[in-house]
């Protein structure tokens, strides 16, 4: 059942999207946060999404999850075109998100927490067992082991517990896209190797990967593509062998590096 | 119950765990579970322990101070039964607590309910399963009222509710009229505090009742254990079972007895009261702990945008859980109509909300919204039944009744804004 069973797809470049953005635009007010948004995920690929505090990303993957639903542009998903108007709609698709704030509930257990909104039922009565037996075989593929139990509130977690969680919930639904905002943001070094060696094993396993990271060593490790977003705007959408560290830092910090990036008028509104 | 055999029932089990998890595993053991209790009273989760302690200390101070009366088997069916309003309404603050919100117009509503259902026998001459519907009706309607304000509107619930508080007083006043009192003669509601069930029946319910929580328990734990799931050790279960029914069986013995102050007269067995309470316990734990809006109610107390984001609705759930509150205050008005076989133009104002506030704090609801059961409520509303109970056996002024239940209250409070300290300083 779980999605971690699909085969790995055979990676061609021109393979489908598993989603796509076209001129999406989104304000909060008066304030445009996201300007005409081109963006293309792919099955099997990590894109690694970059950009400097405020540059919208979070707004951005907020806007895919449903959350903050978009003023103008088109969604397709694996090839059409979809509404995204609540968290619901992203998650019958099979959008995931692991927030940069998490959203676990403190006060409920690993296994509660992983079933939130969607818990199984037998009749009206919760089916604690089976998922129980779902939780932790997911965690088992992970290969999660730093978790005493999964009846453990989550308040007792470390950062790096609650982040392998969040990360883990995502996935046992069967979920096509995972979109991870700053997941190695507050851990520490063997923290951070395992949830990259989990994000790696995410997109081995099928899924398509959206990660969001400060931390150029991070991109570099476990990114197919890079696409990186300034003020709003995306400024390049490449494979990461197109590109060196200098390029992307370039591109975070002023929307252009060379021949890549946004053009000069669109840097000056 | 060695840790042995229950390596081998994992092992044989379907869904062994390949590496990891051994907490699950080590916390079967007895020494286990013990330090994983600990902990949990460490990190500021105290649990039933201050209620059961306040019930032991109290229940041993009122004895010595007034040893002829306090411990006698019509005082104890008193307290009891003066215990069971308190306990519904606080069964019923205990949703919109977890939320993290507040009804301070519970008591007031409670009031309301009992006016419509003395006016709807009086006046109106309905039969009671009517006048009954009527009341929780009522209660429900108002419910709806004040959690669209919260939870739609979204006006901070104390707010709300303290307006609701002084606003219902006054439709109290006005369905009873100034300085009126209606009397409530009515038989099957004046028997809910005021009759006893058949001494023989209320045997058959505590041995029912004993039976099967026992049978409940020990299911569980055997399919949990087959499935290789997390569970608890076997002693303790069994533990916790005996508890339960020497509890069960007690109370019932002692409720047996005649308590008749005249030998003519025979007074004996469990006032009806006392299983609508059990039953609404049974009913609401099971709402809370295995039904998905029970869960949710927990996730939007413990944190609402992560409730929101799991696509959970979350103004539902506030509203629904301000019916449950206003509906379970009717039933407590009910109650409290039933004690006192009258209404008056001040019903559930006064100290009604303080106590049944109190009672789910010192049962162990946190006041900041995520941690509560229903049992809190029982076991809250017990203590502050016997402050209520043994100070007026004392014969205390009513100020220094005023001051001991404020005081208490905040000593409860206290201990829960520690505990959520302790709580947030563990984690780091
Ligand atoms: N709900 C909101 N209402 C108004 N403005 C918002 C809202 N959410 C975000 N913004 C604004 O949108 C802009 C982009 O914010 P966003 O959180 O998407 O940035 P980010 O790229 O995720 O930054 P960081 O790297 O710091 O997480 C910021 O200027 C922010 O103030
Ligand atoms: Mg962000």
């Amino acid at each position: 059942m779980s999605a971690l069973e699909q085969t790995p797809p055979t990676s061609s470049t021109l393979e489908r999207p598993t989603l796509s953005l076209r001129g999406v635009n989104k304000s909060f007010g008066a304030v445009q946060v996201l300007h005409d948004v081109h963006l293309d995920v792919y099955p099997g690929k990590v894109t690694a999404l970059v950009g400097d505090n405020g540059a919208g990303k979070s707004t951005l993957i907020k806007s895919i999850a449903g959350i903050h639903p978009i003023d103008s542009g088109t969604v397709e998903f694996e090839g059409k075109p979809v509404q995204l108007n609540g968290p619901r709609d992203a998650a019958r698709l099979g959008i995931e998100v692991v927030y940069q704030d998490l959203a676990l509930a403190d006060n409920l257990d690993v296994v509660q927490n992983m079933f939130l909104g969607r818990e199984r039922k037998r009749g009206v009565v919760l089916d604690e067992a089976s998922m129980e037996e779902a939780a932790r075989d997911t965690l088992t593929k992970l290969s999660v082991r730093t978790l005493k139990s999964v009846r453990q509130l989550v308040s007792s977690l470390s950062g790096g517990q609650r982040q392998t969680v969040a990360i883990a919930k995502a996935v046992l639904w069967e979920s096509k896209l995972v979109i991870l905002d700053e997941p190695t943001a507050a851990l520490g070094v063997a923290q951070t190797r395992q949830v990259l060696d989990l994000v790696r094993r995410l997109a081995d396993t099928g899924h398509a990967v959206v990660f969001i990271t400060h931390n150029m060593v991070d991109v570099f490790e476990v990114a197919d593509r890079v696409a990186a977003l300034y003020l709003g705007r995306v400024a390049a959408d490449v494979p990461i062998s197109e590109v060196d560290r200098t390029q992307v830092i370039e591109l975070i910090t002023s929307g252009r590096s060379g021949e890549l990036g946004l053009a000069s008028d669109a840097l000056e509104d | 119950m060695s840790s042995n055999t229950l390596t081998a029932a994992e092992a044989s089990g379907p869904h062994k765990p390949a590496a990891g998890f051994e907490g699950d595993r080590h916390d079967n053991t007895v020494g286990g579970a013990v330090r994983g209790y600990l902990n949990k009273l460490r990190a500021g989760d105290l649990g039933a322990l201050p209620a059961v302690l306040g019930i032991v200390v109290l229940g041993i101070l009122f004895t010595a101070l007034r040893p002829d009366t306090f411990l006698t088997p019509l005082n104890l069916a008193n307290l009891l039964v003066q215990s069971t309003p308190i306990i519904v309404l606080a069964m019923g603050l205990v949703f919109v607590l977890l939320l993290g919100e507040i009804d301070l117009s519970a008591g007031v509503v409670s009031g309301v309910c009992s006016a419509v259902l003395a006016q709807l026998l009086v006046q109106a001459g309905v039969a009671w399963p009517i006048a009954v519907l009527g009341a929780i009706a009522t209660g429900a309607v108002i419910g709806v009222f004040t959690g669209s304000l919260v939870g739609i509107v979204g006006i901070p619930s104390f707010v709300v509710t303290l307006a609701l508080f002084l606003g219902f007083q006054g439709v109290t006043l006005r369905l009873i009229g100034q300085g009126g009192t209606v009397p409530v003669r009515e038989p099957v509601i004046r028997a809910l505090a005021n009759e006893n069930l058949p001494v023989t029946l209320g045997w058959i319910l505590a041995a029912l009742v004993v039976v099967a929580y026992a049978g409940f328990e020990l299911w569980r734990w055997r399919s949990q254990r087959s499935r290789g799931l997390a569970h608890q050790p076997l002693l303790l279960v069994v533990l916790r079972i005996a508890v339960i029914a020497a509890v069960v069986v007690g109370v019932t013995a002692i409720l047996s007895v005649d308590r008749a102050l005249a030998a003519a007269i025979d007074l004996a067995g469990i006032p009806y009261a006392v299983p609508l309470v059990v039953l609404l316990l049974l009913v609401l734990t099971f709402v809370l702990s295995r039904t998905s809006f029970g869960r949710h109610v927990y996730a939007v107390g413990g944190n609402a945008e992560a409730a929101r984001r799991a696509g959970i609705n979350v103004t539902r759930i506030r509203v629904l859980a301000f019916v449950i509150s206003s509906s379970l205050a009717a039933i407590s008005g009910i109650l409290a109509t039933s004690r006192l076989s009258s209404v008056t133009p001040d019903a559930g104002a006064g100290n009604t909300l303080l106590y049944a506030v109190g009672a789910a704090v010192i049962g162990g609801t946190s006041l900041f919204g995520g941690r509560g059961r229903a049992r809190d409520a029982v076991l809250g509303g017990l203590v502050i039944a016997i402050i209520a109970n043994g100070l007026g056996l004392l014969g205390v002024a009513a100020y220094l009744n005023f001051i001991i239940t404020g005081g208490v209250l905040l000593l409860a409070a206290s201990v829960d804004a520690l505990a959520r300290r302790r709580a947030a300083t563990a984690r780091r």
